[in-house]
């Protein structure tokens, strides 16, 4: 399968990934092509590094969403700000006056009580989106830098996790219009990032495989980055190991005069080649595993970092879902 | 340490616990289970690789269909059948956080049956299995048990894949802490003596907790965890005398911490914050392996030359070619663009590998002993995989 133009029609995208794959540059590099196509985009950044805001090059921001560029606000999660929010918004429980000691036990009940921390973090983006779909919030998609391949179950499972461990009380009620929300492929898709190598490769499918099987939310496109280019086409290939002949160093040296930058740059493709081609190997296993739409962002050989990352990144995807 | 190559040999030679750390995707499970097979091939005795990495492929590279949470042997014929001729013994097992718990509170449990109530509780899985945090103390708390055993002369631990490189440090601290802690006795008070309506009673100093708890859990679950935890904290004595431990074994200088980290900025700025932990909560730092690095020839001043000629003369180093009578090389135009994408594809890398030398100045406050593990062309799938990154590690290499 290749691009998926509906997920941007989308109101809110998940991005998760194995650690190290580029979760926050592609998360970014989203938000900005959204913000390209008019949309007024929320980026929820759950790990809380602060690398969404340096993709923007704006300083660290809070739980309260900043404009980092024209039409893209962050907000960092912190389940405590969240479970202030929510204890005001929902129960009207005055805890204003008396944070100290809340904050103090807020800790522990989250640890205690599994799933708090996650259902808090979940919830919060859940409100957005619903504030947004119901007029009240100006968002028109939010994007979650989700947790890596290895909690993101647990989080966007945990509504669900607490429904199943609370018989009643108002917390049981509340995940039920999450749940409506997350379960929605009209409204939600969760993707996941990966790169051509080994483990991201199989962490994406194991990750695609319980997310089926323990979710009941809609998977959307799988994004691979860092793609090496193909170098040569067959002909040149061949051409390219006939060069090792000692015929051919000598003709190439005599002009040269050099055999140490000859043999850095053959070496050098050598090693291009072959890592292209145990890459291929895992993006065939990925594709006969895995049958989501593909994105496909080139691995960057530039300096680029920043704003002129994400601005690369938002216009590969842009070609990607063929706008 | 000039002339002399960087090696991880000294660590291994006087250390008995080596903990591996860095962020996640530097690839710290195959320089774990590297430098146990390079120990294992070079000084001896009997060597443990303690991998938490769900990996079926380091089961293979290891020459074992599986690793479960019991240590197996890597027999020697997996050795010998890639030429290598091991002088000790190579063993590995694969942490299931689930098994390990469930050991751990049969051990500590005042008796069986309280055991079993923990282990059969509704949110002993998830607690056990959920948090982040769980997986690191158990980590430690095995590394400590099979430490006392006696049985290995090293043991090298490959570290959770935390969001926090630094979390499994706190670990213990935080295990004994959790249960040590008032808020524990906050919560299981009412509890304590009796259930059902004596529950209600709530002493003074935790109402304003209950008040807000009650209304965001309701009570039944809010005694479900108390419960829980009651059963829970009978196992006090045992946990916290066991993480202050783990803790004490962490700082001994019987072992050392290597940091894995490759030369891109996210991993090697969270590499640097752990070094400088490190130092600060006075944990024995042993080395840094900079795994993944590209080979000094795609920054050398001959390369980048040789670049250029190979691009502004292609028309004419492709007559050459063309003119040695190789059956590949007869079309002149294929082979100029050949010669022309090699060049472009160095000058590429060439980017990439001047980023990294950027970044290793950065390192700063490095230990004595920094380890390049290079770039391998191939993944590694077999013991001979792991035996050339060894090679590195090792500074002994061809």
């Amino acid at each position: 399968m290749t691009a998926a133009p509906d997920l941007l029609a989308r109101r809110l995208l998940v991005v998760t990934g194995k650690g190290g794959v580029g979760k926050s540059t592609v998360t970014a590099g989203l938000a900005l092509l959204a913000a390209d196509l008019g949309k007024r985009v929320l980026i929820v950044e759950v790990d809380g590094k602060g690398d969404i805001c340096t993709k923007f090059e704006h300083p660290p921001v809070g739980f309260d969403p900043v404009e980092v560029h024209p039409n893209i606000s962050v907000l960092a999660m912190d389940t405590e700000a969240s479970l202030r929010e929510y204890l005001r918004l929902n129960l009207k429980v005055p805890v204003l006056g008396r944070l100290g000691p809340v904050a103090r036990v807020f800790d522990f009940v989250a640890t205690a009580a599994p799933g708090v921390k996650e259902v808090l973090t979940i919830g919060k983006v859940a409100w957005e989106v619903r504030e947004s779909i119901e007029g009240r919030a100006p968002w028109d998609l939010v994007l979650v830098d989700a947790a890596a391949t290895g909690h993101v179950v647990a989080q966007m499972g945990a509504p669900d996790a607490i429904r199943d461990l609370v018989s009643v009380g108002p917390i049981r009620s509340q995940t039920e219009w999450m749940i409506e929300i997350l379960s929605d492929p009209a409204i939600t898709a969760l993707n996941v990032v990966t790169t051509p190598e080994e483990m991201p490769v199989s962490e994406t499918i194991d990750l695609v495989t319980r997310a089926r099987t323990e979710l009941d939310v809609p998977l959307g496109a799988v994004i691979v980055n860092r793609v090496l280019p193909e170098l040569f086409a067959r002909a040149e290939e061949a051409a390219f190991g006939a060069l090792d002949t000692d015929a051919a160093r000598a003709a190439l040296g005599a002009h040269l005069g050099d055999d140490a930058g000859l043999d850095a740059v053959l070496s050098g493709a050598r090693l291009a080649v072959a890592l292209r081609r145990t890459r291929a190997v895992h993006l065939a296993n990925l594709r006969a595993a895995v049958d989501l739409p593909m994105l496909y962002l080139p691995y960057l050989f530039t300096r680029t970092h920043g704003m002129r990352e994400t601005r690369v990144v938002a216009d590969s995807l842009g070609a990607e879902f063929g706008l | 340490m000039s002339g002399e190559r960087a090696s991880l040999g000294g660590l291994v030679a006087a250390k008995e616990i080596i903990v591996l750390c860095g962020s996640g995707g530097v690839g710290k499970t195959s320089i774990a289970a590297a430098t146990a097979l390079g120990a294992a091939s070079r000084t001896g005795g009997k060597v443990l690789v303690l991998t938490i990495d769900p990996a079926k492929r380091l089961a293979s590279a290891l020459g074992l269909a599986e690793i479960g949470n019991v240590e197996t042997r890597v027999p020697d014929s997996a050795f010998t059948e890639v030429g290598l001729t091991p002088r000790g013994e190579l063993w590995a097992a694969m942490l299931d956080t689930k098994q390990s718990w469930d050991a751990l509170v049969m051990r500590h449990a005042p008796d069986e049956a309280t055991a079993r109530r923990i282990i059969d509780n509704a949110l002993y899985d998830n607690i056990t299995g959920r948090f982040v945090q769980s997986h690191d103390y158990i980590a430690m708390e095995r590394l400590f048990e099979v430490h006392a055993s006696g049985a290995y002369d090293l043991i090298v631990i490959d570290t959770p894949p935390t969001r926090n490189a630094l979390d499994f440090l706190e670990a213990p601290h935080r295990m004994a802490e959790f249960f040590g802690g008032r808020l524990l006795r906050w919560l299981t008070a009412p509890y304590r003596f009796g259930g059902g309506r004596g529950a209600r009673l709530v002493n003074l100093a935790s109402r304003p907790f209950y008040q807000v708890a009650d209304r965001i859990l309701g009570s039944q679950f809010l005694q479900d965890i108390a419960e829980f935890f009651l059963n829970f904290q009978s196992m006090y004595d045992g946990f916290v005398a066991r993480a202050r431990a783990v803790e004490r074994l962490l700082h001994d200088k019987r072992t050392t911490f290597v940091v894995v980290t490759t030369l891109e900025a996210s991993p090697l700025h969270e590499a640097r914050v752990f070094c400088e932990e490190l130092v600060t909560r006075d944990f024995p730092f042993g080395a840094i392996v900079l795994n993944k690095t590209l080979p000094a020839s795609f920054t050398s001043a001959e390369g980048a030359r040789a670049a250029t000629v190979l691009t502004d003369d292609a028309e004419e180093l492709a007559a050459g070619l063309a003119a040695t009578g190789e059956p590949a090389l007869g079309d002149a135009g294929l082979d100029a663009r050949m010669l022309r994408t090699i060049a472009g594809s160095y000058r590429n890398f060439a980017v990439v590998a001047s980023r990294e030398a950027e970044l290793r100045t950065e390192l700063g406050r490095a230990p004595d002993v920094v380890v390049d593990v290079p770039n391998l062309d191939v993944d590694v799938h077999d013991l001979a995989g792991l035996a050339r990154i060894a090679e590195a590690l090792f500074g002994d290499g061809a």
